[in-house]
Protein backbone atom coordinates (compact mmCIF):
# COMPACT_ATOMS: atom_id res chain seq x y z
CA UNK A 1 0.00 0.00 0.00
CA UNK A 2 1.51 3.54 -1.15
CA UNK A 3 2.10 6.23 1.39
CA UNK A 4 0.05 9.24 1.54
CA UNK A 5 -0.33 12.47 2.52
CA UNK A 6 -3.84 12.79 3.74
CA UNK A 7 -6.56 10.21 3.07
CA UNK A 8 -10.47 11.68 2.93
CA UNK A 9 -13.19 9.28 3.14
CA UNK A 10 -16.24 10.14 1.66
CA UNK A 11 -19.95 8.33 2.60
CA UNK A 12 -23.00 8.78 3.38
CA UNK A 13 -24.03 6.59 6.36
CA UNK A 14 -22.06 5.93 9.92
CA UNK A 15 -21.02 2.08 9.08
CA UNK A 16 -20.20 2.95 5.59
CA UNK A 17 -16.74 2.76 6.46
CA UNK A 18 -17.11 0.03 8.48
CA UNK A 19 -17.70 -2.63 5.80
CA UNK A 20 -15.54 -2.14 2.96
CA UNK A 21 -12.60 0.25 4.32
CA UNK A 22 -12.22 0.47 8.15
CA UNK A 23 -9.34 -1.93 7.37
CA UNK A 24 -7.60 0.09 4.79
CA UNK A 25 -8.38 3.45 6.94
CA UNK A 26 -6.32 1.21 10.17
CA UNK A 27 -3.54 0.61 7.88
CA UNK A 28 -3.47 4.40 6.48
CA UNK A 29 -3.59 5.21 10.59
CA UNK A 30 -0.74 2.96 11.35
CA UNK A 31 1.22 4.73 8.59
CA UNK A 32 0.65 7.68 10.41
CA UNK A 33 -1.50 8.92 7.88
CA UNK A 34 -3.94 11.69 8.82
CA UNK A 35 -7.12 10.33 8.09
CA UNK A 36 -10.07 12.37 7.53
CA UNK A 37 -13.87 11.18 7.48
CA UNK A 38 -16.68 12.83 6.21
CA UNK A 39 -19.92 11.49 6.73
CA UNK A 40 -23.03 13.25 5.17
CA UNK A 41 -25.78 11.58 6.94
CA UNK A 42 -26.28 9.89 10.34
CA UNK A 43 -28.50 6.90 8.57
CA UNK A 44 -31.69 8.96 10.11
CA UNK A 45 -33.23 6.08 7.70
CA UNK A 46 -32.04 2.90 9.03
CA UNK A 47 -34.57 -0.41 9.05
CA UNK A 48 -32.70 -1.66 12.38
CA UNK A 49 -33.95 -0.95 15.48
CA UNK A 50 -33.14 -3.89 17.76
CA UNK A 51 -34.99 -6.70 18.44
CA UNK A 52 -37.16 -5.87 20.30
CA UNK A 53 -36.51 -2.14 19.65
CA UNK A 54 -34.73 0.06 21.11
CA UNK A 55 -34.73 2.82 19.18
CA UNK A 56 -37.41 5.21 17.80
CA UNK A 57 -37.46 7.05 14.47
CA UNK A 58 -36.69 9.67 16.59
CA UNK A 59 -33.62 8.41 18.71
CA UNK A 60 -32.12 6.72 15.79
CA UNK A 61 -29.66 9.55 14.62
CA UNK A 62 -28.77 10.42 18.21
CA UNK A 63 -27.97 6.46 19.00
CA UNK A 64 -25.95 6.20 15.72
CA UNK A 65 -24.22 9.58 15.61
CA UNK A 66 -22.25 7.84 19.05
CA UNK A 67 -22.24 4.73 17.26
CA UNK A 68 -20.23 6.62 14.38
CA UNK A 69 -18.13 8.18 16.91
CA UNK A 70 -17.38 5.20 18.73
CA UNK A 71 -16.12 3.67 15.50
CA UNK A 72 -14.08 6.48 14.68
CA UNK A 73 -12.45 6.16 18.41
CA UNK A 74 -11.96 2.23 17.80
CA UNK A 75 -10.53 3.12 14.13
CA UNK A 76 -8.02 6.57 15.79
CA UNK A 77 -9.41 8.50 13.06
CA UNK A 78 -8.68 11.84 14.04
CA UNK A 79 -11.04 14.13 12.02
CA UNK A 80 -14.61 12.95 11.92
CA UNK A 81 -17.01 15.11 10.08
CA UNK A 82 -20.74 15.41 10.33
CA UNK A 83 -22.38 17.05 7.09
CA UNK A 84 -25.92 16.91 8.19
CA UNK A 85 -27.99 15.59 5.26
CA UNK A 86 -30.71 13.41 5.34
CA UNK A 87 -30.44 9.78 5.40
CA UNK A 88 -31.77 9.01 1.30
CA UNK A 89 -32.41 12.11 0.59
CA UNK A 90 -28.78 13.21 -0.65
CA UNK A 91 -30.02 12.31 -4.24
CA UNK A 92 -31.82 14.92 -4.60
CA UNK A 93 -30.30 18.23 -3.31
CA UNK A 94 -28.52 20.33 -5.38
CA UNK A 95 -25.37 18.37 -7.27
CA UNK A 96 -23.38 21.29 -7.41
CA UNK A 97 -23.81 22.62 -3.97
CA UNK A 98 -22.98 19.41 -2.61
CA UNK A 99 -20.04 19.37 -5.43
CA UNK A 100 -18.97 22.64 -4.08
CA UNK A 101 -19.11 21.61 -0.17
CA UNK A 102 -17.25 18.45 -0.75
CA UNK A 103 -14.61 21.09 -2.65
CA UNK A 104 -14.32 22.95 0.14
CA UNK A 105 -13.27 19.61 2.04
CA UNK A 106 -11.09 18.43 -0.60
CA UNK A 107 -9.20 21.65 -0.47
CA UNK A 108 -8.61 22.34 3.23
CA UNK A 109 -7.64 18.34 4.05
CA UNK A 110 -5.24 18.49 0.59
CA UNK A 111 -5.84 14.77 0.65
CA UNK A 112 -3.30 12.52 -1.82
CA UNK A 113 -6.15 10.13 -1.57
CA UNK A 114 -9.88 10.19 -1.66
CA UNK A 115 -12.21 7.02 -0.64
CA UNK A 116 -15.76 7.02 -1.90
CA UNK A 117 -18.73 5.06 -3.68
CA UNK A 118 -18.25 4.54 -7.22
CA UNK A 119 -21.11 6.63 -8.64
CA UNK A 120 -23.43 3.94 -10.47
CA UNK A 121 -22.54 0.93 -9.25
CA UNK A 122 -23.07 1.40 -5.02
CA UNK A 123 -26.58 0.40 -5.11
CA UNK A 124 -28.11 2.80 -2.24
CA UNK A 125 -29.15 5.82 -4.54
CA UNK A 126 -26.91 7.84 -1.51
CA UNK A 127 -24.07 6.03 -2.54
CA UNK A 128 -23.96 6.81 -5.92
CA UNK A 129 -24.91 10.41 -5.42
CA UNK A 130 -21.98 10.71 -3.11
CA UNK A 131 -19.63 9.18 -5.12
CA UNK A 132 -20.85 11.70 -8.05
CA UNK A 133 -20.43 14.32 -6.08
CA UNK A 134 -16.96 13.58 -5.00
CA UNK A 135 -16.43 12.41 -8.65
CA UNK A 136 -17.67 16.46 -9.64
CA UNK A 137 -15.55 18.32 -7.11
CA UNK A 138 -12.26 16.44 -8.09
CA UNK A 139 -13.03 17.41 -11.27
CA UNK A 140 -13.16 20.97 -10.62
CA UNK A 141 -9.62 20.88 -10.09
CA UNK A 142 -6.61 21.33 -12.73
CA UNK A 143 -5.76 17.15 -13.92
CA UNK A 144 -2.09 17.38 -12.08
CA UNK A 145 -3.74 18.66 -8.86
CA UNK A 146 -6.56 15.63 -8.38
CA UNK A 147 -5.94 13.55 -5.57
CA UNK A 148 -6.43 9.74 -6.53
CA UNK A 149 -10.19 8.66 -5.98
CA UNK A 150 -10.69 4.53 -4.73
CA UNK A 151 -13.97 3.81 -4.97
CA UNK A 152 -16.06 0.75 -3.35
CA UNK A 153 -18.42 -0.89 -5.78
CA UNK A 154 -20.98 -3.57 -5.50
CA UNK A 155 -23.41 -3.60 -7.25
CA UNK A 156 -24.22 -7.03 -9.02
CA UNK A 157 -23.03 -5.82 -12.23
CA UNK A 158 -19.80 -3.75 -11.24
CA UNK A 159 -17.25 -5.96 -12.38
CA UNK A 160 -19.11 -7.22 -15.79
CA UNK A 161 -19.55 -3.60 -17.04
CA UNK A 162 -16.36 -1.55 -14.87
CA UNK A 163 -14.03 -4.84 -14.55
CA UNK A 164 -11.60 -6.25 -11.17
CA UNK A 165 -11.05 -3.56 -8.59
CA UNK A 166 -7.45 -2.77 -9.92
CA UNK A 167 -6.84 -2.04 -5.97
CA UNK A 168 -6.55 -4.75 -3.60
CA UNK A 169 -5.76 -4.24 0.36
CA UNK A 170 -5.22 -6.80 2.37
CA UNK A 171 -6.01 -5.73 5.78
CA UNK A 172 -5.91 -9.05 7.45
CA UNK A 173 -3.25 -7.65 10.12
CA UNK A 174 -6.20 -4.99 11.87
CA UNK A 175 -9.01 -7.24 11.66
CA UNK A 176 -9.47 -6.98 14.97
CA UNK A 177 -10.20 -3.39 14.36
CA UNK A 178 -11.86 -3.66 11.36
CA UNK A 179 -14.22 -6.47 13.84
CA UNK A 180 -14.22 -3.34 16.71
CA UNK A 181 -15.55 -0.78 14.16
CA UNK A 182 -18.46 -3.03 12.15
CA UNK A 183 -19.36 -3.80 16.38
CA UNK A 184 -19.30 0.01 17.28
CA UNK A 185 -22.61 0.36 14.81
CA UNK A 186 -24.34 -1.85 17.07
CA UNK A 187 -27.88 -0.74 16.10
CA UNK A 188 -27.62 -2.05 12.30
CA UNK A 189 -24.65 -4.70 12.58
CA UNK A 190 -25.47 -6.99 16.21
CA UNK A 191 -26.39 -9.93 14.60
CA UNK A 192 -24.22 -9.53 11.46
CA UNK A 193 -21.24 -8.97 14.08
CA UNK A 194 -21.80 -12.52 16.02
CA UNK A 195 -22.43 -14.31 13.42
CA UNK A 196 -18.97 -12.91 12.00
CA UNK A 197 -17.03 -13.32 14.28
CA UNK A 198 -17.79 -16.95 14.76
CA UNK A 199 -17.11 -17.30 10.94
CA UNK A 200 -14.02 -15.80 11.54
CA UNK A 201 -12.90 -18.17 14.32
CA UNK A 202 -13.64 -21.05 12.13
CA UNK A 203 -12.07 -19.93 9.42
CA UNK A 204 -15.14 -19.55 6.58
CA UNK A 205 -13.08 -18.90 3.44
CA UNK A 206 -15.54 -16.80 1.87
CA UNK A 207 -16.29 -14.63 5.14
CA UNK A 208 -11.98 -14.45 5.56
CA UNK A 209 -11.92 -13.57 1.82
CA UNK A 210 -14.46 -10.73 2.29
CA UNK A 211 -13.23 -9.23 5.70
CA UNK A 212 -9.59 -9.51 4.65
CA UNK A 213 -9.67 -8.58 1.40
CA UNK A 214 -10.97 -4.55 0.27
CA UNK A 215 -11.34 -3.77 -3.09
CA UNK A 216 -11.11 -0.56 -4.57
CA UNK A 217 -11.47 0.43 -8.30
CA UNK A 218 -9.54 3.52 -9.29
CA UNK A 219 -11.65 6.45 -11.20
CA UNK A 220 -9.92 7.45 -14.39
CA UNK A 221 -10.87 10.70 -15.20
CA UNK B 1 -41.07 1.03 21.90
CA UNK B 2 -43.29 -1.19 23.35
CA UNK B 3 -45.83 -3.59 21.40
CA UNK B 4 -48.76 -1.88 20.52
CA UNK B 5 -52.34 -1.59 23.10
CA UNK B 6 -54.98 -1.09 21.13
CA UNK B 7 -56.67 1.05 23.87
CA UNK B 8 -53.52 3.36 24.54
CA UNK B 9 -52.96 3.92 21.45
CA UNK B 10 -56.86 5.15 21.09
CA UNK B 11 -55.88 7.32 23.37
CA UNK B 12 -53.57 9.12 21.73
CA UNK B 13 -55.21 9.33 18.77
CA UNK B 14 -58.38 11.16 20.62
CA UNK B 15 -55.73 13.48 22.78
CA UNK B 16 -53.75 14.45 19.27
CA UNK B 17 -57.49 15.01 17.63
CA UNK B 18 -58.92 18.52 16.51
CA UNK B 19 -55.38 19.93 16.88
CA UNK B 20 -53.03 21.75 14.61
CA UNK B 21 -50.20 18.31 14.26
CA UNK B 22 -47.11 17.33 12.49
CA UNK B 23 -47.21 14.30 10.57
CA UNK B 24 -44.36 11.69 10.03
CA UNK B 25 -45.07 9.10 7.87
CA UNK B 26 -43.09 6.60 5.96
CA UNK B 27 -42.78 3.10 4.33
CA UNK B 28 -40.21 1.43 3.08
CA UNK B 29 -38.61 -1.69 2.39
CA UNK B 30 -35.03 -1.05 2.62
CA UNK B 31 -32.65 0.33 -0.25
CA UNK B 32 -30.98 -3.25 -0.63
CA UNK B 33 -34.12 -5.33 -1.23
CA UNK B 34 -33.26 -4.92 -5.07
CA UNK B 35 -29.97 -5.99 -4.76
CA UNK B 36 -30.54 -9.31 -2.84
CA UNK B 37 -33.66 -9.99 -4.97
CA UNK B 38 -33.63 -8.77 -8.67
CA UNK B 39 -37.33 -9.45 -8.68
CA UNK B 40 -38.15 -7.63 -5.89
CA UNK B 41 -40.05 -4.57 -6.90
CA UNK B 42 -38.72 -1.42 -4.44
CA UNK B 43 -40.91 0.86 -3.36
CA UNK B 44 -41.48 3.07 -0.45
CA UNK B 45 -43.06 6.67 0.74
CA UNK B 46 -41.53 9.41 2.97
CA UNK B 47 -43.23 12.53 4.36
CA UNK B 48 -41.79 14.56 7.18
CA UNK B 49 -43.66 16.93 8.69
CA UNK B 50 -46.77 17.21 7.25
CA UNK B 51 -49.03 20.00 8.74
CA UNK B 52 -52.56 18.97 9.28
CA UNK B 53 -56.04 18.77 11.92
CA UNK B 54 -57.66 15.69 11.71
CA UNK B 55 -61.12 15.05 13.20
CA UNK B 56 -61.39 11.53 13.86
CA UNK B 57 -58.78 8.57 14.38
CA UNK B 58 -58.85 4.98 14.91
CA UNK B 59 -56.46 2.04 15.08
CA UNK B 60 -58.19 -1.48 13.75
CA UNK B 61 -57.09 -4.88 13.34
CA UNK B 62 -55.54 -7.81 15.47
CA UNK B 63 -52.73 -6.68 15.44
CA UNK B 64 -50.21 -5.71 13.52
CA UNK B 65 -52.67 -2.75 13.31
CA UNK B 66 -53.88 -0.22 10.81
CA UNK B 67 -54.30 3.81 11.66
CA UNK B 68 -56.41 5.69 9.74
CA UNK B 69 -56.39 9.66 10.42
CA UNK B 70 -59.97 11.19 9.06
CA UNK B 71 -59.31 15.54 7.69
CA UNK B 72 -62.20 17.37 6.48
CA UNK B 73 -60.71 17.03 3.05
CA UNK B 74 -58.90 13.57 2.94
CA UNK B 75 -57.24 10.86 5.13
CA UNK B 76 -54.08 9.16 6.13
CA UNK B 77 -53.59 5.89 6.70
CA UNK B 78 -50.43 3.76 7.76
CA UNK B 79 -50.79 -0.33 8.03
CA UNK B 80 -48.56 -2.95 10.01
CA UNK B 81 -48.17 -1.32 13.21
CA UNK B 82 -46.78 -3.33 15.33
CA UNK B 83 -45.17 -1.16 18.26
CA UNK B 84 -46.07 2.11 19.98
CA UNK B 85 -44.27 5.03 22.47
CA UNK B 86 -45.12 8.72 23.52
CA UNK B 87 -42.24 9.57 23.65
CA UNK B 88 -40.99 12.74 26.48
CA UNK B 89 -42.21 14.91 24.06
CA UNK B 90 -45.74 14.13 24.21
CA UNK B 91 -45.08 12.74 20.73
CA UNK B 92 -47.21 9.63 19.42
CA UNK B 93 -44.66 7.49 17.44
CA UNK B 94 -45.96 4.42 15.96
CA UNK B 95 -43.90 1.96 14.13
CA UNK B 96 -44.03 -1.30 12.77
CA UNK B 97 -41.66 -3.99 12.38
CA UNK B 98 -41.73 -6.77 10.03
CA UNK B 99 -40.53 -10.73 11.00
CA UNK B 100 -37.26 -9.73 11.39
CA UNK B 101 -37.42 -6.50 13.53
CA UNK B 102 -36.44 -4.20 10.70
CA UNK B 103 -38.92 -0.91 10.40
CA UNK B 104 -41.48 -1.31 7.39
CA UNK B 105 -44.07 1.23 8.26
CA UNK B 106 -44.19 4.45 10.97
CA UNK B 107 -46.38 6.78 11.45
CA UNK B 108 -45.93 10.02 14.10
CA UNK B 109 -47.73 12.64 15.22
CA UNK B 110 -46.76 15.71 17.14
CA UNK B 111 -47.85 18.78 17.72
CA UNK B 112 -44.21 20.57 17.18
CA UNK B 113 -42.62 19.68 14.03
CA UNK B 114 -40.09 16.71 13.76
CA UNK B 115 -36.57 17.72 14.07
Amino acid sequence: MEKERHVLVIFPHPDDEAFGVSGTISLHIDNGTPVTYACLTLGEMGRNMGNPPFATRETLPKIRKEELEEAARVLGIQDLRMLGYRDKTVEFEDEEKLANRLGVIIGETNPSLIITFYPGYAVHPDHDATGAAVIRAVKELPADKRPKVHCVAFSNNCEEEIGQADVVNDVSAVVDRKVAAIKAHASQTQLMAANMEESIKKQEPEVLARMYKERFWTYKF
Amino acid sequence: MEPAVKEYVQKEIDRLANKEVFIHLETTNGAYASHFDESFFSSGAYIRNAKLVYDHGRITGKGPYRVGLKMNFGWVYAEGITHFEVDEEDRLLLAGHDFSGKLAVALQISETPFE
